[in-house]
């Protein structure tokens, strides 16, 4: 590579200084450690405001940063634009996706402040696009505070609450209570609050409890197999050198991570934005859970389910998320997973549940060379369809026969009991469902 | 023999290309921060990069010792810092004993003694070499440990000390230079992160990676290397599962020159694309007709650029 090392990002960059550009060269070498200078001053100011562009931007800046920053440049001692650009990189950026967002600021920063400041608005909803830290405006009231003002009086949704209510004992299998609850918008803000209500409390109850897998590391225990001499010796010592008590320790045992991916086209509608509260119940239950969604393209959920509220977390999901309820294509969302993401959560020995139909836009092109790697790289491969609460459904369809050859355990997500279900299956792993398995492979074939 | 730390920038270059390692500049300035300022160097990126291999090429260029702690699952305090050396603990017991000594308290702080401790490779990176100056501490593939042991590398990288409950804080009185990788098989934790510099190791491209092959593979002949190059750029565009990295490159060009080849053509990429791809997959999709097609780019290129 030539000298003239520029990052493929930034066509412009270090490019022929115009005009307006602050030489940073020029800058620094007036920044004597002695020297309080009026432009010395200026230089630390402009890299704390270049900082607190960052920050705005979304990079992960604090105070720290901009010393370390000043004490980088001043190491430099840069004679060149680009040691001024590495110096700054070296500090401010965290990881690789950060290094475009970086690159943009600076060369508008550099070039000129007060520009910068001016097209801060339009700047902005670019580089943000990916993190946006401030809660989205809340413009329209929603249902459910207008409820809570509006007090006991209610008409029309007082019966879906006693129809919610109802059918809350059933629950019945699209999992939904109200009328119009084919909305087009997807704006979950709005659910009524009886209905929130009977499902969060079902889903707060369920946990998933994963069997618990060794780890590595020890923890003392009186009947452990293996003698802790760190802890035999210490007491030893401190009984005046009596090793007649041996200290035991045993194995940590800990869940394994968590893989979720839902499948959010058209078909799979409406059970979404209930299984969108099972996520999130289990996005909050443990660490170590990384959420997808998917349609047409696959979208990492899980920064947004780490809202405590569930509220807030689905209504990030719902605005961070932009294939609701289209076409599926299952082949292409497992590639792109695989492609990007199996390494990165997929690492430690990961349990995966796949949400989904089974029913492929594209005709299951691709699905089964997909599903074959996902399984090898994964712990345990589960599949979760709603289609099967028909008793007679059958894996014929291209794209869940495809599924079926490679996932280690087939199972209902219907309704509330099946999730309950789920939960009690997933504690123990029983001849029964290997035979169970070898039966819907069976059907497939 | 250890030699002093580069002043610039531009020492740095000299000093990895001495070393055999072709760098780009904003890795030189990335380094040097980090020698200047001795912070540790955070080093991120696809396999075979050369992440590790800039912890190696400092060792030998400045002349100091390589400490290298290999991180697993399950890595832990005793096997990466420091553990107490029980056999001879026990045996100090049975003499205490026998020499009638019995006060508990001089026995706890004779037992817990540096002289019982034995030394792991963290430890032993806060102590100076024997061969003079701060070691080299490469912490390799960090992601594959687990978070307790990443928190517990908080202390060491911030203020490069250790504490032994037992005995105390133990500083070390020239911080080591300390270099991380990690091949992000999942995300490190910020407050790592946040204690480094931190650089993302791309691939090069086709010129840098064409001085990398003159100099890690001086056998191949120069249209040979020139075509690999070519063809291993090609291949990264490619949607694979796993990108050919520059270890892989300079694999494959150095068996294709063990192979007397002169120049490539599609048998012998396709006899040979073990060295360069690993995933079954992806060989499946290289193989045959389609790596008839990317060579013959390759070659119409190269044909331009001579005729030019």
């Amino acid at each position: 590579m030539s000298d003239d090392n520029t990052p493929s990002y930034a066509p412009n960059a270090y490019g022929a200084s115009d005009g307006a550009m602050v030489d940073p060269a020029a800058m620094l070498r007036s920044i004597g450690k002695t020297e309080t200078s009026a432009e010395g001053g200026r230089m630390a100011e402009n890299i704390m405001h270049f900082a607190r562009v960052l920050r705005q931007a979304g990079l992960p800046v604090g105070p720290g940063k901009v010393l370390q920053a000043l004490n980088a440049v001043e190491a430099v001692g840069l004679g060149s634009r680009k040691d001024f650009y590495w110096a700054l990189h070296a500090v401010f950026v965290n990881r690789r996706d950060q290094r475009e967002i970086f690159d943009q600021a600076f060369h508008f920063f550099w070039r000129n402040p007060n520009l910068l400041e001016k097209m801060m608005g339009m700047l902005l909803p670019t580089l943000t696009q990916e993190e946006d830290p401030a809660p989205p405006p809340k413009e329209e009231m929603s249902r459910r505070v207008a409820e809570a003002l509006a007090g006991e009086k209610q008409g029309e949704e007082e019966d879906q609450a006693g129809e919610a209510d109802e059918e809350a004992l059933e629950f019945d299998a699209t999992l939904t209570f109200s009328r119009e609850e084919i909305l087009s918008d997807k704006d979950f803000e709005k659910m009524s609050s009886a209905e929130l209500e009977q499902a969060r409390a079902a889903i707060r109850r369920l946990t998933l409890p994963l069997r618990q897998l060794p780890t590595r590391r020890f923890q003392p225990h009186p009947a452990g197999r293996r003698v802790d001499m760190r802890a035999t010796l210490r007491q030893a010592a401190r009984s005046g050198g009596d090793l007649s008590m041996l200290k035991r320790r045993k194995r940590r045992r800990r869940p394994p991570p968590l893989v979720l991916m839902c499948d959010i086209s058209g078909s799979m509608d409406r059970y979404a934005r209930m299984l969108l509260h099972f996520m999130h119940a289990l996005t909050n239950d443990r660490d170590r859970v990384h959420t997808f969604l998917f349609g047409t393209r696959l979208t990492n959920i899980t920064r947004y389910l780490r809202y405590k509220d569930p509220d807030a977390a689905i209504d990030m999901v719902s605005q961070g998320v932009d294939d609701w309820s289209g076409g599926t294509r299952i082949g292409a969302s497992l590639h792109d997973f695989n492609r990007d993401w199996s390494r990165r959560v997929l690492g430690q020995g990961a349990v995966c549940i796949l949400i989904t139909d089974g029913l492929d836009r594209e005709g299951a092109q691709g699905v089964a060379e997909e599903m074959e790697r996902l399984h090898k790289s994964c712990r345990r491969l589960i599949w979760l369809n709603p289609l099967l609460r028909y008793e007679a459904y059958e894996p014929k369809a291209a794209g869940a026969r495809a599924i079926i050859r490679h996932v280690d355990e087939f199972r209902a997500v219907h309704n509330l009991s099946s999730l309950h279900q789920l939960a009690a299956a997933l504690g123990q792993e029983s001849a029964a469902d290997k035979a169970q398995m070898a039966k819907w492979r069976r059907l497939a074939a | 023999m250890t030699s002093a730390l580069p002043h610039t920038v531009d020492d740095v270059v000299t000093l990895l290309s001495d070393g055999d390692y072709v760098a780009d500049r904003s890795l030189a300035t990335a380094l040097f921060l980090a020698l200047e300022l001795k912070r540790p160097l955070f080093l991120e990126g696809e396999a075979g990069v050369g992440k590790t291999e800039i912890a190696k090429v400092l060792s030998k260029t400045l002349g100091r010792d390589l400490i290298r702690l290999q991180c697993y699952e399950g890595l832990d305090v005793s096997s990466a810092v420091y553990e107490w050396n029980y056999a001879r603990q026990m045996l100090e017991i049975k003499l205490a004993e026998a020499s009638g000594e019995t006060s508990r308290e001089s026995l706890e702080s004779h037992l817990f003694s540096e002289r019982f401790l034995i030394e792991r490779p963290i430890l032993r990176a806060l102590q100076p070499s024997a061969s003079g100056g701060a070691p080299i501490l490469l912490i390799d593939e960090l992601d594959r440990t687990d978070e307790p042991f990443e928190a517990f590398l908080l202390e060491v990288l911030s203020d490069f000390q250790v504490t032994v409950p037992e005995l105390g804080t133990i500083t070390a009185p020239e911080p080591p230079i300390v270099v991380l990788t990690s091949n992000r098989t999942r995300e490190i934790h910020d407050a790592i992160k946040r204690r480094c510099f931190y650089y993302w190791v791309d691939y090069p491209d086709a010129e840098r990676e064409l001085d990398i092959l003159k100099v890690k593979a001086p056998n191949a002949p120069v249209d040979l290397s020139k075509q690999i190059v070519g063809f291993v750029q090609k291949i990264r565009s490619l949607d694979l599962f796993k990108q050919p990295g520059v270890a892989e490159t300079i694999d494959w060009a150095q068996a294709l020159t063990q192979l007397n080849q002169l120049s490539l053509d599609p048998q012998t990429i396709n006899d040979t694309l073990g060295a360069l791809l690993k995933y079954q997959d992806d060989i499946a999709k290289i193989r045959g007709s389609e790596a008839a097609r990317i060579l013959d780019e390759v070659n119409t290129e190269l044909a331009k650029t001579a005729a030019a």
